[in-house]
């Protein structure tokens, strides 16, 4: 059975808690999740008063304060800090999306940052990608021909490039995916709503050659069948892009191929 | 632990070559019950407190007969989809899932049958 319940070593307990330094006079609570492989305790949530005069506006302003002044050990993937990279993409007030574009004062109360849910977890804010890339690459993204390529660009009309936008947008932070139940559930078999966008992506190419042979690769009750249309993905989408839709335009070309 | 690369786990077993049909399926007949439920419930409270003659008379109306072993056959047909959905979801056992597969097949084929039998025999006079 899907496992509703966290096993016992998963189980959060309270963690330290960190003070502000005195005289600071604009400060938020963050409460973080840590856990390490490294030791056999428990995950644990960590309280960090942080002075946020001289930080940044956003949450990764925050982390990056916290890892450079207070603890050094708090472990996050960051990098483009603008949110074109999708690297920092973790749970703030219990949403998935990018901490470099998610301001703190949007946040009512303590700022709580978790990884993305049910996702493996290597350290603290860091979730185990291996899977959701290696369906990405399941669905082979790139473009597919037969006819000889031609001694020039390929040509693309711009009504077809249009039909590209909002999906070439895409970052692949897999904040959807991660917070999708069926994802939760059937994510070893389900291809989930990024990696579903990116197969559209691909399908919706009109320089593409191989539209069938990638829809072939949907026919599943799982890969495709598992979107019951709950649109967390949508909600959630920091691109603001549309993935439940998405994924109703495919399950419509598997129909208009039918019949 | 299995040393498998991702690629060949994500993978797995292939498709499965069908999911389209099954999903259509669910629809084509949630559509059918989008009519069927509301007439039927209508003409259930518009016979409430009628003797068993009038039931019985309502019943054996061949619009009446048609439309209710429609609803049945929509009914059960639709229950069997959306619960095989609600299983696959959830069960994860191979073993488990097979049996409550079966199990809800079973049933559902058991009462769709005993409740078009049960209203052709009213509406047949049996």
């Amino acid at each position: 059975m899907v496992e509703f319940a966290l096993p016992k070593n998963s189980k959060i307990r309270e963690g330290k808690t960190w003070a502000a330094p005195a005289g600071a006079r604009r400060v938020r609570t963050f409460r973080v999740y840590r856990w390490s492989p490294d030791d056999d305790a428990n995950p644990r949530v960590d309280t960090f008063h942080v002075d946020l005069d001289g930080c940044g506006p956003m949450v990764l302003d925050a982390l990056i304060k916290i890892k450079t002044e207070i603890d050094p050990t708090l472990t996050f993937r960051r990098s483009c800090r603008e949110g074109v990279c999708g690297s920092c993409a973790m749970n703030i007030d219990g949403t998935n999306t990018l901490a470099c574009t998610k301001y703190t004062d949007e946040v009512k109360g303590d700022v709580k940052v978790y990884p993305l849910p049910h996702m493996e977890v290597v350290k603290d804010l860091v979730p185990d990608l291996n899977h959701a890339y290696a369906q990405l690459a399941s669905i082979e993204p790139w473009l597919k021909t037969d006819t000889p390529a031609p001694d020039r660009e390929r040509l693309q009309s711009p009504e077809d490039r249009k039909k590209l936008d909002g999906l070439y947008e895409c970052i692949l932070c897999f904040s959807c995916s991660a917070s999708c139940p069926s994802y939760w559930w059937n994510g070893s078999r389900y291809l989930g709503p990024a990696v579903l966008l990116q197969a559209y992506r691909w399908i919706a190419d009109s320089r593409d050659e191989r539209t069938g042979e990638r829809l072939d690769q949907l026919e599943d009750p799982f890969r495709l069948y598992r979107c019951h249309t709950i649109l967390n993905c949508t909600k959630t989408c920091p691109k603001g892009l549309n993935p439940a839709k998405v994924i109703g335009e495919l399950k419509m070309l598997m129909m208009q191929r039918q019949g | 632990m299995s040393l498998r690369t991702p690629l060949a786990r994500a993978r797995g077993l292939g498709i499965g070559h069908h999911g389209t049909h099954h999903w259509w399926a669910e629809r084509l007949s949630a559509l059918a019950l989008v009519p069927l439920v509301p007439w039927f419930a209508i003409s259930l409270a518009r016979l409430t407190g009628a003797d068993h003659a009038t039931v019985v008379a309502w019943l054996g109306r061949p619009l009446n007969t048609v439309l209710t072993l429609l609803l049945i056959g929509a009914l059960f047909h639709h229950a069997q989809h959306g619960v095989q959905v609600v299983i696959e979801d959830y069960v994860h056992s191979h073993a488990r899932k097979l049996a409550a597969q079966l199990a809800v097949k079973a049933a559902t084929a058991v009462f769709g049958v005993a409740a078009a039998f049960a209203v052709l025999k009213v509406a047949l006079g049996g």
